[in-house]
């Protein structure tokens, strides 16, 4: 599903057999790696950087000054962190299930670029039919000499490791992904240091990169960073695998140039989402996953831009788009989104355990008709014990930036649809219609 | 069945030795040890943390962590109904009352002739299909009532074995490269490239 231009990871998925290592290789796959092992390790790295390639797991950190962040040892790890387990995000699900020898193909060129001779792909649990296609391509990459010793020919040894989780949202955060790979509990461990780069897995150095981040480097070596910086605008290079979920005609994912693509192409385009399902109103927008503040109707010219989102006050976070339209009920979903974090925050910090289980708990009673007119200073209160002061991005008091993500969804539906809060308590329930179920 | 039987505990060894630290290899053995009999007996942490290096309690106490772990019974199917945002605004609680109408029983609970566990999941990354549901980790969606109906049908009647193994088979691809030649029990100290290419 492409739109203006051709797509770069997402180019292969119209084939049946994308995940086979025959349609593969017959689609340009493992040139890449031919081409980056005829460079030194220090000019594949040169092309990412001139590619300005940012980061597809969220934060949006570049993915070359991340790699020269590196403490220099002897022995350097590469994981490649595909947990996805954000609420509407379900872009790297879709790499790993349909075009695993992209990703361990960006897997090994990283690895030759930063000099790991150890790495592994961090695989979400729930993901079984994604686990065997994984597991396949490793074995087939071994089998087709680009994996293990002497890849290629070259002097250049690798091994891959599939790793799966067991179902824990915060492991996809890259400290509590590294515990949970040395076999322990996902607790995210205390900054600093800030980053795995300098103490990762074992205590050595390691790189994190998401799944979508090594599924661009093939095409990078292969068409060189400069072709990849042509694309998108400013910062927000190259091109991105969005995902469009909730009250759409046509939800689905839709990989488009960074920047070009406005949030109303995306949601109305006939190409893309098709429009508001029904010919409704949109009541809201999330820009980038549940952890992003909503958006609402003036935002829609605005383009697919991670500064431009940034500086409106939200984020691009990991590139999921969720359209709510007229009938839907604010408090609901804020409910919703918070209660995900309750049940998923680790517990470490007590903000964060103690707050999410409070407002959750409030946003329940005031959907239930339970609620009293105080609750919305209780819950922003809650939320500025959280993240104090409210700003964006968020001040933190917490280990890891879950916790700041709880008062995204709360703060946005209070300052917008206050007087649809206040309702709910003066009528004693929810105002708004149940949800519809979709039939197919 | 309890203990590792004799091929998953070969298994289980070809599974530590990939890893440069055998602790790391806890979670994958769960799985597996899921795999042979449907949830962690507690035999079977016990081998595990031999395996691992550690101590049962250790293995309990992780495997407690992470939701995918049981170390209770549940059914051979477990369906999972997500309801986070993008299933909700597409109805996914109508779906999972519907669900428990159905199967008599409440979520977090199995039916009496142990075939049926249905549980409310977080998001499954198939928003896109929503309602999206679960069957032991398998995909199935969109699915609204009636598609509910059918899957539990086919369930029952043994049509869909092909597609969604008992409850805890999870990767039914084993690796089959890049183990060391000989002596399978040891995993290498210093981390790859000491092992070998294996079967290409
Ligand atoms: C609570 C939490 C959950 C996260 N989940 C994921 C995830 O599922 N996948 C992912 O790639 N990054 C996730 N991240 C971001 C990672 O910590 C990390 O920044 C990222 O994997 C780095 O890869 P990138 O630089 O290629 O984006 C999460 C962060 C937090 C705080
Ligand atoms: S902020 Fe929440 S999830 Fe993150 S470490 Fe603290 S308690 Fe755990
Ligand atoms: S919200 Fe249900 S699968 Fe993502």
């Amino acid at each position: 599903m492409l739109t203006d231009r051709a797509p770069i990871v997402s180019a292969r998925l119209g084939h049946e057999d994308s995940h086979t290592l025959e349609r593969y290789l017959a689609t340009g796959g493992y040139e890449g790696l031919r081409k980056a092992l005829s460079m030194t390790p220090e000019q594949v790295h040169e092309e990412v950087n001139a590619a300005s390639l940012l980061g597809r797991g969220g934060a949006g950190f570049p993915a070359g000054r991340k790699w020269s962040m590196l403490r220099k040892a002897s022995t350097t790890y590469l994981v490649v962190n595909g947990d996805e387990s954000e609420p509407a995000t379900f872009k790297d699900h879709l790499l790993i299930e349909r075009d695993p020898h992209q990703i361990v193909e960006g897997t090994i060129i990283t690895a030759y670029a930063i000099g790991a001779a150890q790495a592994f792909i961090f695989c979400r649990g729930e993901f079984a039919l994604g686990l065997e296609r994984l597991t396949q391509a490793v074995n087939d990459a071994y089998a087709h000499g680009a994996l293990g010793p002497s890849i290629l020919g070259s002097d250049f040894s690798l091994d891959l490791v599939v790793h799966p989780g067991a179902g824990a949202y915060i492991c996809g955060e890259e400290t509590a992904l590294l515990e949970s790979l040395e076999g322990k509990r996902g607790f995210p461990r205390i900054k600093p240091p800030y980053f795995p780069a300098a103490i990762g897995l074992y205590g050595e150095p390691t790189v994190v990169n998401n799944v979508e981040t090594m599924s661009n480097i093939p095409w990078i070596v292969r068409n060189g960073g400069a072709a990849f910086a042509a694309l998108g605008q400013g910062s927000s290079t190259g091109t991105r695998l969005f995902a469009l979920s909730g009250h759409v005609e046509r939800p689905g994912w839709y990989e488009t140039e960074m920047s070009k693509t406005t949030f109303r192409d995306l949601i109305y385009d006939p190409k893309l989402g098709g429009g508001v399902r029904r010919g409704r109103a949109l009541k809201a927008f999330i820009p980038g996953g549940v952890s992003a503040p909503w958006f609402f109707p003036e935002h829609l010219d605005m383009g697919l831009d991670q500064d431009a989102v940034g500086k409106a006050g939200s984020m691009l976070g990991s590139g999921s788009v969720v359209v709510m339209d007229e009938t839907t009920c604010a408090v609901r979903a804020a409910w919703r989104i918070s209660r995900f974090f309750h049940r998923e925050s680790c517990g470490q910090c007590t903000p964060c355990r103690e707050g999410a289980g409070w407002i959750d708990k409030i946003l329940r009673r005031i959907e239930d008709g339970l609620g009293r007119e105080e609750d919305l200073d209780l819950l922003l209160d809650a939320c500025d014990n959280i993240a104090p002061g409210l700003t964006w991005p968020p001040r933190q008091t917490t280990i890891c930036v879950l916790g700041p993500s709880i008062p995204s969804s709360i703060v946005s539906g209070i300052h917008q649809f206050r007087d649809e809060f206040l309702l709910h308590v003066k009528e004693g329930g929810c105002p708004m219609p149940p949800d519809e179920v979709r039939h197919v | 069945m309890a203990r590792l039987s004799a091929e998953n505990r070969r298994k289980a060894e070809a599974i530590v030795a990939v890893y440069p630290e055998r602790r790391s290899a806890l979670i994958p053995l769960c799985h597996l040890a899921q795999g042979q009999d449907g949830y962690l007996t507690e035999e079977a942490m016990e081998d595990v943390a031999e395996l691992c290096g550690v101590s049962p309690a250790e293995v309990r106490g992780t495997a407690s962590f992470y939701d995918m772990l049981h170390t209770e019974p549940v059914g051979r199917y477990v369906i999972a109904v997500c309801t986070n945002i993008a299933c909700m605004l597409a109805g996914a609680y109508e779906v999972l009352g519907h669900a428990e109408e159905r199967l008599g029983i409440h979520s977090g609970q199995t039916t009496p002739d142990g075939l049926f566990t249905v549980e409310e999941a977080e998001c499954l990354a198939g928003c896109d299909k929503a309602v999206c549901v679960q069957v032991n980790h398998r995909f199935f969606g969109p699915v609204d009532e009636e598609g509910f109906d059918r899957l539990v049908e086919d369930l029952a009647e043994g049509r869909l074995e092909g597609t969604v193994p008992p409850h805890g088979v999870l990767c039914r691809v084993e690796r089959s490269v890049g183990l060391p030649a000989e002596e399978p029990a040891a995993g290498p100290a210093g981390g790859a490239p000491a092992r070998r290419g294996g079967d290409s």
